[in-house]
């Protein structure tokens, strides 16, 4: 079927993005209007090598790759499963609408960087779709620091405060990356080897081991902090609120979502289920403090008064529910983070691209100065409706349903108090998505000067409406994602009975 | 009587016609009259579609439309019980008259946002048969959701402060039942394993302890019974009344509250069941808030001087006794309930129809105005007799037949003090409403304007309600068989025979 044989799927994608960025910025050089089309085209390619390793794995399970022929564990070896494959087909589309979008977005913001910028956002693709695509943990961090200094620049780019922010991030990433080679450096030492099937394997005759929760410790501390898991979430706020629009838009959905996939793949895949959950408490400090923090960083969002800043602090309380879900460990709970990893990529995005098209466009940033938007942009906001609806949990869209595969697993987990944090909180994301929603389709327009008539152009309005929809489609869906992808994807011990 | 499952089609259709719709009317928001033809001939296919059911379900027949599933082991089900054909009967004829009035409506009081308007309206009709067919739990919390979504823009249409604080209290009881709701299905799925409704509840004692299944009532109850207006949670149904009358007569007088007291109905019958509600004594307990509810929503529509804040408060009442009937678990009980969620329909559906032309021709909307209007609006008036009459009990209106149930089921219960209630509450309806039609009729108002009634895409319908309260009132089993679908359903649930 495909030109190349399957083995070779994942790694194309790791070089497509690579030297499409190189081609991006070398075209860009040439004549700066060339970059914009290399850059579509790449991650266009990339979207269908992802589909075709997606069908692949789904028809014929795991694909393995050696690099350069050297064979495990001894060389470094590309793993995808269904679910890794799911989640690199999930950065491609999101990418790709971020990229169409992106052409006008970032020539109205700042037009010297264009080219910069895309080469950047490729480059931190590469690194994303690398964390997920390998099978060496070495190799893992290799791929996070490309994808987090790829991050600083993105980040840095933006308004005035920008840098200061990205700086921040700078300080906090390179310590968690640190905490993370640190992490695998116990792990060699313990078990002589960088490959995840094989320090899995060996896994089980090191449970007594006392090094063994240090290493654990110092890996889910280095994730967490780019996944800016609470209480590590410190730098994700400023970074969002002063980065440009179009980096947002694909740092929020897609950066902290790989990092929790990422995290996901490390406990239950390396560690263990047995050593997470039952050994050692790991799973339910996650899930103690994931339930604080959601409760903490929605009440931060109904404090804040800038909405890209709203978006970031409940982004942050999202991750929570991933970070509730994993921490749990139960075969509800993991299915909800999961299935919410994809969900709250596909919503945020489409949210981030409205704020993005309401800055540019419309010239407001803050909850007052949305006031009456519906009315001139009804497009945008019907999208931006949709995807709030799903941010609160209401069905039939796709945040309804992770908010229900959650439930069911704190039920399962037999901890009442999860229970009602995940039903406070989708009342408290309620009150800010619903103050938000009044002020845009029923006050009158107060900030001057008046916004221009009519919604954003085609290029950025196209991609939200396209996300706002997948929203829908996504949840009425879901099914096919949990029975087909995630359940034969996760191991025996937390998979949903019958399955 | 065995239900035999009939594959078919026409319950998707029932709940598509509506939804369909929505574009539709969006789309043609530039031409009032297309956008209002597509507004009446989704009412008419609807309508057309749920009645042609009606043979099979006389039959014994269910028909089924089992779509996908939405969460593994439970379908997207659509399914045409007696009791669930009842509500979709209701909701969907009342919608068809409502449609005319609502043209004439808000072409008379001139209301902004038509197109919203109607789409909101059509959509709500959509969740409303959405969810009389719901065949399980989840699908429907799916409906019952978007209901709540689908009548927030309704409430808060008028864009006024009123219409925002009314939306508000609106949003703050439906928001948090429907979490409710959600964690008792969540539970119930864990306990059960199964969503399904099943005639005489799937649900029993040795699932869970009886502190859980106390407590799941509990929130099943607090779920449903906001939208039935059950005290204390009613708050927001005189809060609603700020919306267009359209919105009042027939989401807040039929489609959403009845909702709420369907829900109770399919909880208590179909969910619990007559025998764990009697061995948890939940029965006695539902049947006592809902006496309570009666008397005092009674005695605060005394003190109402806005007529539809008075008929608000009547709805709060009436409901109740539907919610009583349920909680009596026996035959008649039942069967007085479902006649009552039928009947109460078509008479207050008339008395706000009523407030409406009044407003519209007037723009009285206190009792105290309404000194005269009687000569001026004889037909609109007349019809307002009737309909208080029927809901005060009087013999050869509709409102008696359900009425005399519901005490034969307070009697074959033994329930002598609930017998008295309900009598009480018969006066207390009489003291409310006869100064109206008494005001109207016989005292002179000031300048006593000759005739002067509501435009016919009004009055007509007003009439026809008013007509039709009549006609069901002296044979209850007239056209649609409300009679036979009511017996049958009460049969199927608590297993007894009328005498």
């Amino acid at each position: 079927m495909t030109p190349l044989p399957e083995s070779d799927l994942p790694i194309a994608i790791t070089m497509l993005l690579l030297f499409g960025a190189i081609l991006t910025i070398a075209a860009g050089l040439v004549r700066r209007s060339f970059a914009w089309p290399v850059a579509c085209v790449t991650l266009l390619v990339v979207l269908g090598d992802a589909v075709a390793m997606l069908l692949a794995v789904v028809r014929g399970g795991p694909v393995r790759h050696t690099l350069g022929g050297w064979a495990a564990p001894i060389g470094i070896e590309y793993v995808v499963d269904a679910l890794g494959a799911f989640v690199v087909v999930v950065i491609a589309l999101v990418s790709v609408a971020v990229a169409l979008y992106a052409r006008a977005a970032v020539r109205a913001e700042n037009p010297d960087q264009e080219v910069a910028f895309l080469g950047m956002m490729l480059t931190l693709l590469l690194g994303l779709t690398g964390m997920v695509l390998t099978g060496d943990l070495f190799n893992l961090y290799v791929f996070y620091e490309i994808s987090s200094l790829a991050g600083y620049a993105l980040l840095a780019v933006g308004d005035r405060k920008a840098p200061v922010a990205a700086f921040r991030y700078v300080i906090l990433g390179t310590t968690g990356a640190s905490f993370y080679l640190l992490g695998i450096g116990f792990l060699y030492l313990l078990t002589g080897s960088l490959n995840m099937a094989d320090v899995a394997r060996l896994m089980p005759s090191l449970h007594d081991n006392p090094a063994l929760p240090v290493a654990l410790a110092l890996i889910i501390t280095g994730v967490g902090l780019k996944t800016a898991l609470f209480p590590l979430h410190g730098w994700q706020p400023d970074a969002y609120t002063h980065a440009s629009s179009t980096t947002t838009a694909i740092i929020a959905p897609v950066m902290t979502k790989v990092s929790a996939f990422v995290l996901l793949r490390l406990l239950f895949f390396v560690f263990g289920v047995d050593l997470v959950t039952r050994i050692l408490p790991a799973g339910t400090i996650l899930a103690w403090l994931s339930a604080a923090g959601i409760l903490v960083t929605s009440v931060m969002a109904i404090a804040q008064r800038d909405v890209k800043r709203m978006l970031a602090y409940s982004s942050v309380a999202q991750l929570g529910y991933i970070g509730l879900g994993i921490g749990l460990a139960n075969p509800w709970a993991l299915t909800g983070a999961v299935l919410h990893i994809l969900n709250h990529a596909t919503m945020k995005c489409c949210l981030f691209l409205v704020t993005g098209s309401v800055a540019l466009h419309a010239r407001r940033r803050t909850v007052a100065e949305y006031a009456g938007l519906g009315r001139t942009m009804p497009w945008t906001f019907a999208s931006f409706t949709l995807a709030a609806l799903a941010m609160v949990g209401l069905p039939p869209t796709n945040g309804f349903f992770s908010k229900w595969y959650l439930l069911l697993g704190t039920i399962q987990s037999g901890s009442w108090a999860l229970v009602v944090v995940v039903a406070a909180s989708s009342l408290l994301t309620a009150v800010y998505f619903f103050r938000l929603l009044e002020r845009i389709y029923t006050a009158p327009a107060t900030a001057e000067p008046a916004p221009p008539a009519g919604d954003a152009e085609a290029a950025m309005l196209v991609p939200t409406v396209v996300l706002a929809v997948a929203v829908v489609v996504l949840g009425l869906c879901n099914s096919w994602f949990v029975t087909q992808v995630l359940q034969p994807a996760l191991p025996a011990a937390i998979r949903l009975p019958g399955s | 009587m065995e239900q035999v499952v009939e594959q078919s089609l026409r319950p998707l259709i029932a709940v598509l016609a509506s939804l369909i719709a929505v574009p539709l009317i969006v789309a043609s928001s530039r031409r009032p009259n297309v956008r209002e033809t597509w507004t009446v001939l989704a009412a008419l296919v609807k309508a057309t579609v749920v009645l042609s059911m009606l043979p099979d379900v006389l039959a014994g027949r269910m028909p089924t439309c089992r779509l996908w599933e939405i969460s593994p082991g439970v379908a997207l089900e659509l399914r045409v019980d007696a009791l669930g054909l009842v509500f979709a009967i209701v909701s969907s004829v009342l919608w068809v008259l409502t449609s005319f009035y609502t043209i004439g409506y808000v072409r008379g009081a001139g209301e902004k946002k038509q197109t919203r308007f109607f789409a909101s309206f059509a959509l709500s009709l959509c969740s409303a048969v959405g969810i009389a067919f719901a065949g399980n739990l989840l699908t429907f919390l799916v409906f019952f959701e978007m209901l709540t979504v689908a009548t927030y823009p309704l409430v808060l249409h008028k864009e006024t402060d009123a219409a925002r604080r009314g939306a508000r209290t609106y949003l703050a009881y439906t928001l948090p039942a429907g979490i409710a709701l959600l964690v008792a299905i969540a539970i119930t799925w864990s306990i059960a394993g199964t969503l399904e409704f099943v005639p005489g509840g799937f649900l029993d004692r040795t699932m869970a302890s009886p502190a859980l299944l106390t407590s799941l009532f509990g929130l099943f109850l607090f779920g449903v019974g906001v939208k039935a207006g059950l005290m204390p949670v009613h708050a927001w149904l005189p809060a609603a009344m700020v919306a267009p009358t359209p919105v009042s007569a027939l989401l807040h007088a039929v489609a959403v509250v009845k909702a709420g007291v369907f829900g109770v109905l399919r909880v208590t019958g179909f969910v619990f069941g007559p025998t764990l509600m009697r061995e948890l004594s939940l029965g006695t307990c539902l049947a006592w808030i809902a006496g309570a509810t009666v008397v005092l929503a009674s005695l605060l529509a005394l003190s109402q001087d806005n007529l539809k804040r008075r008929l608000a408060y009547s709805t709060v009442g009436h409901l109740s006794y539907i919610v009583l009937g349920a909680a009596l678990l026996n035959v008649w009980s039942w069967t007085g309930a479902i006649l009552h969620l039928a009947f109460h329909a078509t008479m207050k559906i008339t008395l706000f129809f009523c407030a409406g032309a009044i407003y519209v021709r007037t723009h009285k909307e206190n009792v105290s105005e309404l000194a005269g209007i009687g000569r001026q609006m004889p037909f609109t008036m007349g019809a307002f007799a009737i309909g208080s009459l029927g809901l005060a009990g009087v013999p050869g209106i509709n409102g008696f037949v359900s009425k005399l149930s519901l005490l034969a089921g307070t009697a074959q219960a033994d329930q002598t003090a609930l017998l008295a209630l309900l009598l009480l509450s018969g006066v207390l309806n009489a003291a409310y409403f006869f100064p109206i039609v008494h005001t109207a009729f016989f005292r002179r108002g000031d300048g006593d304007a000759g005739f002067a009634e509501a435009s016919p895409w009004m009055v007509v319908p007003l009439v026809i309600t008013a007509l039709l309260s009549i006609a069901l009132g002296l044979a209850p089993d007239l056209g649609v068989h409300a009679w036979d679908l009511a017996l049958a359903t009460a049969s199927r649930v608590t297993g007894g025979t009328l005498p």
